[in-house]
Parts: C-alpha cells; sequence; structure tokens
C-alpha cells in the first residue's frame, strides 16, 4: 500500500503566541515547532497500515527550509521518504495545491492528514485535495481499516458516529483515537538520517489571500463572585451584563 | 566546532521527553517514596534503544557516539534522576565494559540481551572498606581447573539485585597490585552469586543500589573479560567512559534544577511583581546559566575526544567534577529560589536536592576527581 501523508509544522501546543513587525508575523522566539498533533495520529495509522499490509510511507510537508527537522522526525517515527515543497504555506487553498500536484505525481493508494493543523486550525485542506484530485475525502476519521482495495472507516459526525465503506483511493482527515501516536526509537533516529527528502519547488505559487494583521483574543476578565444566596443578581448579571441567557 | 545539538540529539531529546511525560513523570513520586526501581521502564527503553546507546547495531545496540550518549543520560536525569543514574550504569559500566574488553564470543553472547534491555547489567568493583581504594579489595577469584571460584561481597551496586549479569573486577594476585586483579561476568542464577542489602538512600530512590555476595561463586574461565590481571586497568578505563556518564547525569539535574527555579521566579510575585526582578534571585540564575554552559562545554568536549579515541582521562575527571558540583550547587539554590515550597515534595527541587548529592560520590568522589585531574597535570 502507498500512502501520501501530509504533516504540518506547528507551534507546540505550550507555546507563548506573540506577534512581531506591527503584529504581521507570528513571534518564533524561542518556539519550539512539532508535527501537528493530529498529523502525528495520521502517521502513527500510516505506520500500523504499513506493518499490517506492507508498502511505503512518503511524508509531505509544505514549508520552508526550517520544517526539515520535524519531517525528519516523521522520517524516524517510520515514513520512508519524504518531500518538501519549498513554499510558505500561506494558507490552505494554495497548501492543498501544492499537496494535489505531488499527489498526482505518485500513485497513492490512501492521502491521509490531521483533521486540522493547530495554528490557524482552518480544518480545509483534506477537503480541497480531494475535489482537486476528484477523490472522496472524510474528516475527521477516528477509525480507518483496510481490506484489499476498500475501507472501513469510522468519522465523527454531529451528536454521533458514521460507519462507512469506501474504495480506495480517498483522502482522510485523522483524529484520535485512530491511532497512539508512536515515539521514534533510537533505530528510527539513526535510520531518518539516510532517509530521501526530496525538496520541490511549488508548482503554482498564486496566493489568493493576503495577511493583514493577527490580534490575541481579549485577556479573560476578571471572575465576579457572587453570595450563593442572591441568585437575583446572579440572573441579572447573566441577562444584562453578559447576554448569555 | 559546532556548539549547537545536532538533530539527532534534538530527536532524542524529544522521544525522551514524549515519553517521559507519560510514562515517568506521573508516577516518578510514588517510586522514590516506595524507593521502586521500575524495572518495567528499562525494559520500554529497550525497547526504544536506550539500553544500548552506544552498542553497534550488529550486536543490537543503537551504534550512536557519546554526543547522543550524554543527551539519554542528562534528558532522562531531568526526569527522573534516579533511572538517569540507572540508564548511565547500564551503558556505560556493565555493557561498556564488555563492549570495550569483551572477545567477539562474549560480544555476541551478552550484548544483544544488554542493548535491549532482555537483562539489566551490573557492575562490581567496589567493597564495603574499599570504595576510592580498589586497589586493596577482599573479593577474590581462585583458579580450579577450567573453572574460578569467587568469594567475596561487592557493595554500592547499581543494579545488585535486579541485574541479570554482572561484570566483577576481583583479586586474583596481591593486595595493592595494580595487576592482580581480574574481570569476571557473572550471570544471576549462578549457584553462590546473590543479591544481599537493598540500601535505604537519600535520592535516587528510583535507582536500585545493593550488595551482590558470592560464595564459591564457579564461573568458567570463558567468562573472564580480557586476560587475567587486567581487570584494574580495565575498570579505570571503563571509568573514564564512566565519568562522562556522571557528567551527563549531572547536567541533566543542573539544566532541570535550573529550568524549574528560571520558571519559577517568573511566576512567583512578592512585593508585586515577579522575584526574578529582584537581583538577589536573578543573579544567581545568571550564575547557574554561566556555569551551566560549561559543565556543558567540559561535557561535550570529553566525549569529542573519547569519540576519537583520544586520551580522555583528565577532560573528563574534570567534567564530572565541574558536573555533579554544579548539579548540587544548582539543586541547594533552586530550593532556595522555591523557598517554602522547594522543601515540600510538591515540586521537583526537592527531590534534585536530595538526588544530586550522588553525583559528587558516586564513580569517584569530587576529591578522587581531583587526584586524578592533579596527577594528570603533573604530567
Amino acid at each position: 500500500m502507498n500512502i501520501l501523508v501530509c504533516i504540518t509544522h506547528v507551534p507546540d501546543t505550550t507555546s507563548r503566541i506573540a506577534f512581531t513587525n506591527d503584529n504581521t508575523e507570528f513571534d518564533k522566539n524561542g518556539v519550539q515547532f512539532i508535527i501537528g498533533p493530529y498529523d502525528d495520529y495520521a502517521l502513527a495509522r500510516a505506520v500500523e497500515l504499513k506493518e499490517q499490509h506492507g508498502g511505503k510511507i512518503t511524508v509531505l510537508n509544505v514549508g520552508e527550509a526550517e520544517t526539515e527537522p520535524t519531517i525528519r522526525k516523521a522520517l524516524a517515527i517510520g515514513a520512508d521518504e519524504a518531500v518538501r515543497v519549498n513554499a510558505f504555506p500561506s494558507d490552505s487553498f494554495f497548501v492543498a495545491n501544492q499537496i494535489a500536484a505531488v499527489a498526482k505525481q505518485g500513485e497513492y493508494d490512501l492521502i491521509l492528514m490531521g483533521r486540522e493543523s493547530i495554528d490557524f486550525n482552518g480544518g480545509m485542506v483534506h477537503g480541497m485535495v480531494g475535489e482537486l484530485l476528484g477523490l472522496p475525502s472524510f474528516s475527521p476519521v477516528m477509525q480507518l481499516d483496510v481490506e484489499g482495495t476498500t475501507a472501513k472507516i469510522t468519522r465523527e459526525i454531529e451528536g454521533g458516529k458514521e460507519k462507512l465503506e469506501v474504495s480506495l483511493p480517498f483522502v482522510a482527515g485523522c483524529q484520535e483515537p485512530i491511532a497512539e501516536w508512536k515515539i521514534p526509537n533510537m533505530r528510527g533516529i539513526m535510520s531518518a538520517r539516510t532517509k530521501p527528502l526530496n525538496v520541490v519547488e511549488p508548482t503554482d505559487a498564486t496566493v489568493h489571500s493576503q495577511l493583514s494583521k493577527y490580534e490575541l483574543p481579549p485577556a479573560k476578565g476578571a471572575v465576579k463572585m457572587i453570595d450563593a444566596d442572591n441568585v437575583e443578581e446572579l440572573v441579572d448579571l447573566l441577562k444584562n451584563e453578559a447576554k448569555v441567557i | 566546532m559546532d556548539f549547537e545539538l545536532n538533530e539527532n540529539q534534538r530527536l532524542i531529546a524529544d522521544m525522551i521527553k514524549d515519553f517521559g511525560e507519560r510514562e515517568i513523570a506521573p508516577f516518578r513520586n510514588e517510586w522514590d517514596d516506595k524507593q521502586e526501581f521500575p524495572v518495567h521502564i528499562f525494559k520500554k527503553f529497550g525497547e526504544l534503544g536506550l539500553m544500548g546507546v552506544l552498542v553497534p547495531q550488529a550486536y543490537g545496540g543503537s551504534g550512536f557516539t557519546y554526543d547522543e550518549y550524554i543527551t539519554v543520560v542528562s534528558e532522562v536525569a531531568k526526569l527522573d534522576p534516579g533511572i538517569g543514574l540507572s540508564v548511565a550504569a547500564h551503558n556505560s559500566l556493565c555493557t561498556g565494559h564488555i563492549l570495550q574488553f569483551g572477545n567477539e564470543e562474549q560480544k555476541q553472547r551478552w550484548l544483544p540481551k544488554l542493548a535491549t534491555a532482555e537483562w539489566i547489567g551490573a557492575w562490581g568493583l567496589t567493597e564495603p572498606n574499599t570504595g576510592s581504594d580498589a586497589g586493596n579489595m577482599k573479593t577474590t577469584a581462585r583458579k580450579d581447573g577450567n573453572e574460578w571460584v569467587i568469594n567475596g561481597t561487592k557493595n554500592w551496586i547499581t543494579h545488585g539485585k535486579s541485574g541479570d549479569v554482572a561484570v566483577v573486577i576481583v583479586r586474583t594476585g596481591e593486595v595493592g597490585d595494580s595487576h592482580g586483579m581480574t574481570a569476571f561476568v557473572v550471570e544471576r542464577g549462578t549457584p553462590g552469586f546473590k543479591a544481599g542489602k537493598k540500601e535505604d538512600k537519600l535520592g535516587m530512590r528510583t535507582s536500585e543500589t545493593a550488595e551482590m555476595i558470592f560464595e564459591d561463586c564457579r564461573i568458567p574461565e570463558t567468562n573472564m573479560l580480557g586476560k587475567e590481571g587486567e581487570g584494574f586497568v580495565q575498570a579505570m578505563k571503563v571509568l573514564d567512559g564512566g565519568r562522562i556518564s556522571i557528567a551527563a547525569l549531572s547536567l541533566g539535574i543542573a539544566e532541570g534544577a535550573f529550568e524549574a527555579a528560571l520558571a519559577y521566579s517568573q511566576e512567583r510575585h512578592q512585593f508585586n511583581q515577579p522575584i526574578f526582578n529582584f537581583q538577589g534571585i536573578s543573579f544567581k540564575l545568571a550564575d547557574m546559566a554561566t556555569k551551566l554552559e560549561c559543565a556543558k562545554l567540559l561535557t561535550y568536549q570529553a566525549a569529542h575526544l573519547k569519540n576519537n579515541g583520544k586520551p580522555v582521562t583528565k577532560e573528563s575527571a574534570m567534567a564530572k567534577y565541574y558536573a555533579s558540583e554544579c548539579a548540587v550547587s544548582f539543586a541547594n539554590e533552586a530550593v532556595q529560589i522555591f523557598g517554602g515550597y522547594g522543601y515540600t515534595k510538591d515540586y521537583p527541587v526537592e527531590k534534585y536536592y536530595r538526588d544530586s548529592k550522588l553525583c559528587t560520590i558516586g564513580e569517584g568522589t569530587s576529591e578522587i576527581q581531583k587526584l586524578v585531574i592533579s596527577r594528570q597535570i603533573l604530567r
């Protein structure tokens, strides 16, 4: 089985978020970057599927040279080779175009990625990639098993779960509990150095969106304590000040 | 000269943090409290390749250099110094001795089991009455046909009880003769080889320290490492590498204590400001940051020499001496910065404070390191 796993290079979940250059750039100073946690699930499932069915895992990232340590980690975890599209991942459509262009070069049975990145949390790329390739796409996929040329998947839908049987190939945006995150071992780390990491230039560099400014969410206000006996005041504040009832 | 961590080291550090957050951090206080040696963690470390870091892949190891080995020991130590100590002892003493001085058959026989943590390794040099003065050891091995018969007691042995295999250095010649000692490998289950008392320790309580007792313990000649009479010289060479281990262990503790104190100094407010704003606190941290870099440079220098097969006795003694003294003083200052909270088990610095002290004692006290350094600089 030939699997393409698309990964994002995102700030660690505990990073302090700040902006520079008049709030037009994310401040990377002191920030540690990781494989997107949802992408990590996709990669972990790909490794398991490869263990079961054999085949090859190609990991793909759209990013500049600074993302290579993150790509190496994916290789250490178990991907066989990597492709980096040498471009800043400006927006979902741009990224989806790059992924689709790479995907067309190989015959992939599965194209897996996280259900969303954890920086911009767009959650759109898998759907766009599906459309661009004329393939079905599913998200968020919580279970994925392959038998021959079909896959049984479970995805989360509003208020429940949906079980589907799908023919390969298709695109899936993954989330837990599709697999357990994998920790690379020392052999994986050693072999990651010698696995191919091919850098390709973007096919179409058109960017359709433009970033004007970042803004942090407003700071949380102070907590107002109300006496337990004073229900009237509580209702009044919820209705007229917080406007939630 | 590159002063930054290489890509392997960064990946290894990440791997250990990821593993440790899930499998070690939630349990370490309980293990420490009960003085429990978490064998299952070492088995998992075996799967990850952390128990044979320096062992070539041909023998089931990971085949890395001392650079990556330092990262392994210091990152594990940052999570839990006791587990870091056990990783260091397993890798550099028992496994390291067989790797350096075993013949091909011996390497094939023991290294794959050690590198994968199927077996945990112990190493026995110290005795009740001979710590720094190893040359006066009392444990003996007497030749009887094709066998050797060992009698005596080794103590302060890491994994003395749980170890599946031990390298022991025993007397085969005259007392005081540095060529009168020989190294043997003894497997658990050999008649006459048993564990004695497990020590109840101040710190490093997640690492097992126990006695190993030999009573007419018969082992075949094929278990001798190298030649008869080479044991002490071999042990000194093993300890040259072992000192890099303890320097790395100390680095992990020092860095852990420093990072905890630095973070706390910015969170803790007194007189309406973070305590970091007071020079009484920030100067302590500035000193720690500077000394930490010195300790790292000394340790990586020793690793660099070791990787290139150059003499490392002086440099590894310097690294071990300096880094271990840093670990103790940083842990002390960190508790001071945390104040009352630092004196409780709610924060990690209390444990660093207890654990760190081993570093200036084990594998050669600071005084012995100075003795080694002074002998070396006189040449």
